[in-house]
């Protein structure tokens, strides 16, 4: 994994509350085997008409938003499914970071393993950005994870956490299972005392 | 120190603690389906590594299989590719998988409890966000992401931070026609879909101690609906009793042991939750999704709100979104409202209760002309035992589609699904814009509700049923 880099950048924003994975890239989607080629189908039930054309209303069709690598969200971004897909596709299209009031759960873990930073600011915050970029299209952000910190349009910065570990990974640019997988010793000692439960390759009647 | 089930499942499930990192927590059934592992499958791959345990883990073809008679071939080469993935993935890993034509497949979450795989104080993970319907067994269960499949297959661990725990007590009687899906459809009706983030559900009092397993099952399973990554049900008699004699739960001298330790489990009195809510059982009426997430529900009778009578801008304009996306208008009521297709099925509804209760309202009876029926059993025994009670029979008779085993329209992955405009009657757990089919508009409710409306064509109240 890369190292995660401080960045500035434009704002692509979606005000909507809620927004779930299955808008973030629709099930029928899921089918692939692979985890590449994701990008066109970010937002694609939003994004493109019935005869495949893109909707120009919708904000990732506008000219104003190209190359800018920050999602400015509703609430509680992300619901719904476990599919990583979405994380993927969000990565694939060009966004390095998502600000939110908050995250679900499934989504914010899945977001930190693939180098997609969730920004968790206050309403105050997330309202003062809608309104910047609705004053401003160019309007931009600067993310500085090290520093915890996101410069805002109209100067002035505010503070944001992300848990230690993750953290580290992230601007180290290491992978999680790297760390697991160190811990055998301890993972051994588990099973050895574990009581005995299942075993799936029995042969039960 | 007083501890909740949630607390005590965690504590003896940690492996290793470091200060400044998440815990390691060991992981004793991993359930797998197609969809989210063969990048998983293809990471072990690319790395070098083996499944550590595969005797902990177990697979099953349900998300992308079709629905029509398991003897013809896969039209879909994608999803035919996908499948056939899963099943070469688990021979070359060692893991045992229910393929295609497995005689025990079926929808991940409805084998896993079936099968007696799933147990009391264990935890489960798979990486659907269903999975906290195995949390009905008083197991910590819950859905990962495809990197963490990759984790637990790889280690049989997880790093994780420990949730809070949110105490949710719903005491009383449940009304005639008024079910388990009504209870947790109340709740998310109540506290939104991410008033659960960051915490356990804890489902505790009188009338959930009277639902049967597969009804707690369905209360659990509908957890992430409420942004809460696992949900769960302390074990008691009725979980015993559903376990003993399946196919992989302990026997003799073995099952003795494991009852005696599950009877440990149950939530310290005078433990504390970080959050509660208490639901009055006696006051619920049958409940019924209006909007695009399922946090937006209202009791049948009610209509359906009307948004500028909401005061946030932010949620005003969500719920007229909504509206727009459904073709409804505020203020108006559901019941009455024609649909073109109902559905019965999914991980939430489609165990044999589920079919029983919808066969009880349809049986003697005919759906509406103007509606499509489809009957998608969980799993290779429910169809099996379904068989075995005369059901399929009745639902035939009715006018219904009796098809196989899969998630089918829930997710609408592999042709069953609503056409742009339709609106569906669907006992699944999402009502998301697309979800179940492009432009496809779908009212959640129970089987009852849904067999109900199937008969009247139009959103019908199952207790007024003539
Ligand atoms: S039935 Fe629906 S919710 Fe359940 S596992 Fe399948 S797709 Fe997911």
């Amino acid at each position: 994994m890369k190292k995660f880099e401080a960045f500035r950048s434009r704002i692509v924003p979606l005000p909507i509350n809620n927004v779930d994975t299955d808008q973030i890239i629709p099930a029928r989607f899921l089918k692939t085997t692979s985890m590449e080629g994701l990008a066109d189908q970010l937002f694609f039930d939003w994004r493109y008409q019935e005869d495949g054309s893109p909707k120009p209303d919708f904000i990732l069709n506008q000219d104003r938003v190209k190359g800018a690598s920050v999602l400015l969200a509703g609430d509680n971004f992300g619901c719904g499914s476990s599919r990583e897909h979405a994380p993927w596709a969000l990565t694939q299209f060009g966004f390095r970071a998502v600000i939110s009031t908050s995250f679900a759960d499934i989504f914010k873990q899945n977001s930190l393993k693939n180098a997609l930073l969730p920004v968790v600011v206050t309403p105050e915050v997330q309202a003062s950005l809608f309104a910047a970029v609705e004053a401003d299209p160019a309007a931009e952000v600067a993310v500085d994870l090290a520093a915890q910190t996101l410069a805002l349009p109209g100067g002035g910065s505010v503070e944001f956490r992300v848990d230690p570990f993750s953290r580290h990974c992230l601007l180290e640019g290491i992978d999680e299972l790297g760390y697991i997988l160190q811990q055998e010793a301890a993972i051994g000692a588990y099973e050895a005392r574990r009581p005995h439960s299942i075993d799936t390759l029995a042969q039960v009647s | 120190m007083s501890r909740t089930i949630i607390e005590k499942l965690w504590d003896s499930h940690v492996v290793y603690e470091q200060a400044g990192a998440p815990s390691l927590i060991f992981i004793d059934l991993h359930l797998v389906h197609e969809v989210t592992s063969p990048q998983a499958f293809q990471g072990l791959r690319d790395r070098g590594l083996r499944v550590r345990r595969p005797d902990l883990t177990f697979a099953t073809a349900d998300h992308s299989i079709p629905t029509h008679d398991r003897s013809l071939p896969i039209l879909d080469p994608i999803a035919r590719k996908q499948l056939e993935a899963l099943e070469a993935n688990c021979r070359e890993f060692g893991v045992p998988c229910e393929g295609i034509h497995g005689p025990r497949q079926g929808i991940v979450h409805v084998i896993g409890p079936e099968l007696g795989l799933t147990q009391p104080g264990m935890t489960v993970v798979c990486g659907d966000s269903h999975t906290a319907t195995h949390g009905a067994f008083g197991a910590l269960a819950f859905g990962i992401g495809t990197s963490e499949v990759m984790h637990v297959l790889a280690s049989q661990c997880l790093l994780q931070r420990k949730s809070k725990t949110y105490e949710v007590r719903v005491d009383g009687v449940l009304k005639p026609g008024v079910t388990a899906k009504d209870i947790i459809l109340a709740l998310i009706s109540r506290i939104g879909v991410g008033g659960g983030t960051g915490h356990v559900f804890e489902y505790r009092g009188s009338a959930i101690r009277a639902l049967s397993m597969e009804e707690r099952m369905t209360v659990c399973n509908m957890s992430i609906e409420g942004g809460a990554r696992a949900g769960l049900v302390a074990p008691d008699d009725a979980t015993f009793q559903y376990l003993a004699g399946r196919p992989y739960a302990p026997t003799g001298a073995a099952w003795d042991a494991a009852v005696a330790q599950w009877k440990q489990l149950p939530t310290d009195e005078g433990a504390a939750f970080d959050k509660s809510i208490a639901i009055d059982a006696d006051a619920l009426e049958p409940m019924i999704t209006y909007g695009t997430n399922p946090g937006q529900g209202v009791p049948i009778t009610q209509p359906v709100p009307d948004p500028s009578s909401i005061g946030d801008p932010m949620e005003r304009e969500s719920v007229e979104k909504a509206l727009r996306y459904m073709g409804l208008e505020g203020g108006k009521p559901l019941l009455g409202r024609p649909v073109d297709v109902v559905f019965i099925g999914s991980c939430t509804n489609s165990r044999i209760s589920d079919l029983r209760a919808a066969a009880a309202v349809l049986k003697g009876r005919k759906v509406s002309p103007n509606v499509r029926v489809m009957v998608v059993p969980g799993s290779q025994a429910v169809k099996r035992q379904a068989y075995d009670e005369g059901l399929p029979e009745v639902f035939r008779a009715a006018g219904c589609e009796w098809r196989e085993p899969g998630c089918s329209m829930c997710i609408a992955m592999n042709g069953d699904q609503l056409a742009p405009g339709q609106y569906g009657v669907s006992t699944s757990n999402r009502n998301f814009e697309g979800r179940q089919g492009k432009g496809g508009r779908t009212f959640l409710a129970s089987p009852l509700t849904a067999a109900a409306t199937a008969i009247a064509g139009h959103v019908a109240d199952v207790r007024k049923l003539q």
